[in-house]
């Protein structure tokens, strides 16, 4: 079997990376002494220009950096922050570890369960958010937090979830 | 005389420093003291003397671990230093502080063990979420290359230093060191066995030191104002100071840097501000939630680890967590299972199905199904997943709350399989 290609139904083939992903991955190899170690930065380099990691990606990356794709897979399901499915616009990372979870966020991740219909590993009808769960993100003191995207939110209350909701649907649309 | 040598700097209502003002605060003084004359066997030497611990959790003496690596001629040409800034220890708000308030404090203290152990090379291993961080430690990277404090021959000394910083994707594994070096390498990060450690086989099997961020800055004052100023700075046994946080429900929620030896009482009474009005301390994990709760009584021990150890609990990341006596002790501690098994790496057997069915228990005794049996199934868990029984630290960690939280709450577990609900939540 072709090292490109995952067998299914209807085979899968890599993609041609943008020369854009390409000059990126090739700075992260003079970074590294051999070419695995740059598996994770090029799985995230892809998932910065295409919003997420599709298997046609995966395949491409495993190509271009010659690791055995169910090598470069088991690294891509390892880490958290590389999604292997589609994701919204907007990526929520909604911290519930213990000072967090003290602090009401459960309460807080009914909230938006009622309000945007969304609980950990979904995405909005909208497309605009998926709410993922994330551990601890070292901001205790102002709990709880989540991230949007790239921004962090702090001290949360029902009321602050609505009005960033909003903001980031009128920002983003 | 300086107090404060690790937040001196820092002032969260502006930028971090830029190069001229870090230089301006006696910034990189001890590279230019290096360079006027100390070998990496005084340096090292002056560390062991410091008596400066591991602050990433586990609290090893630095000099000590930085002492394994092999030196002289005979010793591998290619070694590493990697930064431990993966931070994602529950209730853990320390590092961040640093790396976004003062980031020439830990690139000067990367200079000062690369040199000693002579390495040229050094990761950050930045976990992905500190995106505020990256950016300044970036900037300041950048800054150090052009004063010609990075790069080849830094002041003359023939010494080169390349810093890469790396950016994770997440898995609170990647902070154990070992699973760190397998991802920096692009492996899933399982933990390695040990022998052979990574002073000798590293990353990339060469000689490799990891130090974590807020240890790492506590070598500029060392070098600069000296041991004797170092040892000035306690109040109890062990050297310098310490970011201490306070989180839950206190009334004034933080981080501040304490001489090590100050008594719990006042980073609780003084500085956090006491509990929340209407509400009383029922009791408080100290350092991370990896550490055995402590409780009221023992608010009068001192921020010391040897101290802390002996009251069957650890310092460790010197972050404490607060149980108020409204928040259910049970569901809490469920919570830490559900994080340690959702963050099982899955290499070793009690950990990936042991916390897996100590988090079913949990979830049981919140819907009020919990039994008898639960509970004995519970306190064998202490024992399946404790220190010896698995690959790595992890499990044995998830056991620190679990086991001091049967051990201290009893009754509330004993109320739930009665009531068969949890009665915090009505």
């Amino acid at each position: 079997m072709s090292s490109d290609v995952i067998a299914s139904n209807a085979p899968t083939r890599a993609r041609r990376l943008t020369a854009e992903e390409i000059a990126e991955i090739e700075h992260e190899m003079t970074l590294y002494p051999d070419k695995r170690a740059v598996g994770l930065e090029a799985l995230k380099i892809v998932q910065k220009h295409q919003g997420w990691v599709s298997d046609e990606s995966l395949l491409a990356i495993a190509k271009y950096l010659e690791i055995p794709p169910s090598d470069l897979e088991g690294v891509a399901t390892f880490f958290n922050l590389v999604y292997r499915q589609p994701v919204g616009r907007n990526v929520m990372l909604f911290c519930n570890s213990v000072s967090c979870w003290i602090m009401g966020c459960e309460g807080l991740r009914k909230h938006m369960k009622d309000t945007l219909g969304i609980d950990f590993g979904d995405t909005s009808a909208d497309g605009h958010f998926t709410l993922i769960p994330v551990p601890c993100l070292g901001d205790c003191d102002r709990a709880p937090v989540m991230m949007v995207g790239p921004d962090l939110h702090r001290n949360l209350t029902e009321e602050k979830i609505d009005a960033i909701v909003a903001d980031y649907r009128n920002k983003k649309s | 005389m300086v107090t404060k040598p690790l937040t001196k700097n820092i002032d969260m209502s502006r930028p971090p420093l830029d190069m001229a003002g870090y230089e301006a605060a006696d910034g990189y003084q001890s590279l230019h003291a290096i360079a006027k004359g100390l070998a990496p066997a005084d340096v090292l030497q002056r560390v062991k003397d410091s008596g400066l611990k591991g602050r990433g959790g586990a609290g090893f003496p630095t000099g000590l671990k930085w002492s394994f690596v092999p030196m002289g001629p005979e010793a591998p040409k290619q070694k590493y230093l990697v930064v431990n800034a993966d931070e994602m220890e529950p209730g853990t708000f320390k590092d961040r502080l640093l790396m976004e308030g003062d980031p020439h404090l830990l690139i000067e203290g990367m200079l000062i063990a690369a040199y000693t152990i002579q390495a040229d090379k050094a990761y950050i291993f930045l976990r992905g979420e500190y995106i505020v961080a990256e950016r300044r430690l970036r900037k300041a990277i950048d800054e150090a290359y052009a004063r010609g404090y990075l790069g080849q021959n830094i002041l003359g000394m023939g010494f080169n230093l390349d810093i890469v910083l790396h950016t994770s994707a997440g898995r609170y594994i990647c902070g154990e060191e070992t699973a760190l070096l397998n991802a920096l390498e692009g492996k899933r990060a399982n933990p390695r066995a040990k022998p052979p450690f990574p002073q000798v086989s590293g990353l990339w099997g060469k000689p490799t030191i990891v130090n974590n961020v807020e240890t790492l800055c506590n070598l500029p004052g060392i070098l600069t104002y000296g041991v004797d100023w170092y040892h000035s700075l306690t109040k109890g046994t062990d050297h310098g100071t310490k970011l201490c946080g306070v989180s839950g429900k206190v009334k004034n929620p933080g981080c501040w840097e304490l001489p090590l030896g100050t008594p719990i009482r006042e980073l609780f009474e003084d500085y956090a501000g006491g509990m929340q009005d209407g509400l009383a301390l029922r009791g408080f994990l100290p350092g991370g939630g990896s550490t055995d709760f402590l409780l009221p009584e023992h608010l009068d021990l001192t921020l010391d680890y040897d101290v802390i150890g002996k009251a069957g609990s650890r310092l460790a990341t010197g972050t404490m967590i607060i149980l108020d006596d409204q928040t259910c002790p049970v569901g809490m501690v469920g919570n830490l299972m559900k994080f340690f098994a959702h963050e099982s790496c899955g290499f070793c057997t009690p950990c990936r199905d042991g916390l897996p069915w100590v988090d079913e228990i949990f979830n049981d005794f919140e819907n009020g199904r919990g039994t008898e049996k639960d509970l004995a199934i519970l306190h064998e868990h202490v024992d399946y997943l404790g220190p010896g029984r698995t690959f790595c630290a992890l499990a044995p960690g998830a056991t620190a709350p679990l086991g001091s939280g049967l051990r201290h709450f009893r009754e509330d577990f004993e109320r739930h399989i009665k009531d068969k609900k949890c009665s915090y939540r009505g």
